[in-house]
């Protein structure tokens, strides 16, 4: 049975390509319970037809880039009850945060025939350096089962169950032998956010830390061993600048080395 | 009694024609895992494996040794103690829960291939989950239908210390059946030790010769041979006693400079037997279901109570799973928590190694004063 007074629900999107809120629509089989629980209220990829606010549940995809979606995120908490983000982007700046190491206005006088069209900022930033967040789900793209979690957990009011404990538990527990320590592979797992089911790994590859640091992360103990298996400096800011290069303990980490790269080089 | 290869095989389809389900090693993703065995040619036949802090490299051997690897990252826990299991589901009725409870499996496990330190090991969590007042039910039944094959150790890695921990390398007891695995230029057989009526009646099936005392003795010079070369010692001398003196010890401090609260070394650990529970519901509300996962001390959560984490810092962390394993285990199990397997040394990505960090707080624990520590001291 339906419920009555169901839920408004809106989906926002920044900079961002789109993948997390589509998550939403790969539900398929949940999808179609989800919209007997909750008023899909604003959700362009799914539905022309927009309700206005104030909504129950925004669902926040995308980073801040551009002086107007610094202005239209405000507008989004403001009509929002409840706010939650989803995915790198919304919740580290994402793939379009490399920008923040380097200087914006080069890349668009080199990218762009007219760059006085271009109004952009100096970085690309997470929802929560702008607005309060409620919660925030990680991954690139976030895992469409947690997002289910997550909306059920909110419909219940209860705390959703997304551990915030390194992707070797989930190796572990699945029985994935170790790429770091059989094969000397590069691996981001120990420090990062369990959430995907260890994919990567499980297909013989290192942890590209598309979940975003874990809690607790020790990253210099993990750039300590890397260096002792001969990894060079250069390199490690390659792996720690990826998708959350701008969440805090990645961006710590990239930039030490780079410094003690360019200190090193002289 | 001796069997040859082909008797080896004939056991593993004896035993699946008992209804057993075999499991045992084989050869996965570069590494000798526990899986399910049909033949002898699921074995891992002419490999070792070489194990250090932090590193595992199978290598080819020259000989065609089934059995000539140590430990590898599974261990028999994951059959015993599931890494993941729903408990119950519960759906809403009339303003009441339903409880529908899980239908107890009934799996029968042979397991091929079973270390004297993971005997011992088994021994320890059969003391967890079956000791005291509440019995893990599905423990119960897997340990209990459970058959065991034992290997005597024809080898150790770099990272065993069983022999410290006299937990190995030969095992005496605990098993149907135990094998040494003989084999030279002429010979290819298994030396058989019978421990159980069941043990014996299996091998009844199966096309064997007797032993002399002779072939009894060459199994037993093997494992003694692999005791004398293990280089990996631990000395737990007082060890209970001067992990708890020591909790202020600087060396924690070093250790949580190092060690990344990955839980590794807990989910790999053979006696690590901490779970959690998660209660999800569906997206109606209508439905819920408990699981039961592996959790480790070294996760936030899982000391989390209202408030906060008891445990928030990785040098607490550790130290806790440290002291649990080597000493308060004692007070709370009657025995140490640690096999000397060395599981925790190879799968740490960053190689702690528990056999070097002892000795540091061994070596220097005389010279520290532990100020304002003195109430500690009377921690049981």
């Amino acid at each position: 049975m339906p419920r009555e007074n169901k839920p408004k629900v809106a989906v926002w999107k920044f900079a961002s390509c789109d993948g997390c809120q589509l998550s939403l629509l790969d539900c398929e089989d949940e999808f179609l319970a989800l919209t007997q629980e909750i008023e899909i209220a604003n959700f362009p990829e799914a539905s022309r037809a927009v309700i206005e606010g104030p909504y129950d549940l925004s669902i926040v995809e995308g980073s801040i880039t551009t002086p107007h979606d610094a202005e239209r995120i405000q507008k989004v908490r403001q009509s929002s009850k409840f706010l939650i983000t989803i995915g790198a982007c919304a919740t580290a700046g994402g793939i379009q945060a490399l920008r923040n190491f380097k200087d914006v206005n080069e890349f668009i006088s080199i990218v762009y025939a007219t760059p006085a069209y271009i109004d952009t900022l100096q970085t690309s930033t997470p929802i929560s350096e702008h607005v309060k967040v409620d919660f925030e789900l990680r991954g690139c793209p976030i895992d469409k089962m947690q997002l289910i979690e997550v909306i059920s957990a909110f419909l219940k009011g209860r705390k959703p169950n997304t551990p915030a404990h390194s992707t070797c538990i989930e190796c572990k527990r699945r029985g994935t032998v170790c790429v770091m320590v059989a094969q000397g592979q590069m691996c981001l797992g120990p420090v990062t956010h369990a959430g995907c089911g260890a994919l990567c790994p499980t297909y013989n590859r290192g942890c590209y830390g598309c979940f975003g640091p874990k809690e607790t992360p020790n990253t210099s103990s993990l750039s300590s061993w890397l260096k002792k298996q001969g990894t060079e400096n250069e390199q490690i800011v390659r792996v720690f600048r990826g998708i959350n290069a701008y969440a805090e303990p990645f961006r710590k980490e990239s930039e030490l080395h780079e410094k003690e790269n360019k200190n090193h080089k002289g | 009694m001796i069997i040859d290869r082909e008797g080896l095989d004939q056991l593993i389809s004896v035993l699946i024609g008992m209804g057993f389900q075999v499991v045992g090693p084989t050869v996965r993703d570069e590494a000798i895992v526990y899986e399910n065995l049909n033949s002898i040619n699921d074995l891992p036949e002419g490999w070792a494996d070489e194990q250090e802090g932090g590193t595992y490299r199978l290598k080819r051997r020259s000989d065609k040794a089934l059995f000539g690897y140590v430990v590898g990252p599974h261990s028999w826990k994951k059959f015993l103690h599931p890494p993941e299991r729903r408990l119950f589901r519960a759906n809403l009725k009339g303003g009441d829960f339903e409880i529908i409870p899980e239908k107890l499996e009934e799996p029968k496990f042979a397991f091929l291939g079973v270390r004297s330190c993971e005997l011992h090991a088994i021994a320890i969590q059969d003391k967890v989950f079956l000791g005291g007042e509440h019995v893990d039910s599905t423990y119960k039944i897997r340990r209990e239908n459970a058959f065991f094959i034992a290997v005597q150790c024809g080898q150790s890695a770099a990272t065993c210390f069983c022999t410290s921990m006299n937990t190995g390398p030969r095992t005496e007891s605990g098993f149907d059946l135990a094998l040494t695995e003989i084999l030279d230029n002429e010979h290819h057989h298994f030396i058989v030790e019978v421990g159980s009526d069941q043990g014996n009646a299996v091998m009844e099936k199966i096309l064997h010769r007797q032993a002399t005392g002779e072939d009894v003795m060459e199994a037993k010079k093997l494992t003694e041979e692999v005791a004398a070369k293990m280089k990996r010692t631990l000395d737990t001398t007082n060890i209970k006693e001067l992990l708890y003196e020591n909790l202020e010890h600087p060396q924690w401090n070093d250790i949580a400079d190092r060690c990344m609260s990955c839980a590794n070394c807990t989910m790999v650990c053979p006696t690590c037997f901490c779970s959690t529970v998660e209660d999800v519901t569906d997206i109606t509300g209508d439905h819920a279901e408990r699981w039961q996962k592996w959790d480790s001390c070294f996760t936030m959560d899982f000391t989390h109570i209202h408030g906060g984490e008891v445990r928030a810092s990785t040098k607490s962390r550790y130290r806790q799973w440290l002291t649990h394993k080597l000493a308060s285990w004692q007070d709370q199990f009657d025995s140490s928590g640690c096999v000397g397997c060395g599981r925790c040394i190879t799968w740490c990505p960053v190689a702690i190694d528990l056999t070097e960090e002892i000795p540091k707080i061994r070596d220097s624990e005389n010279q520290i004063t532990h100020p304002g520590n003195e109430a500690r001291h009377e921690i049981p």
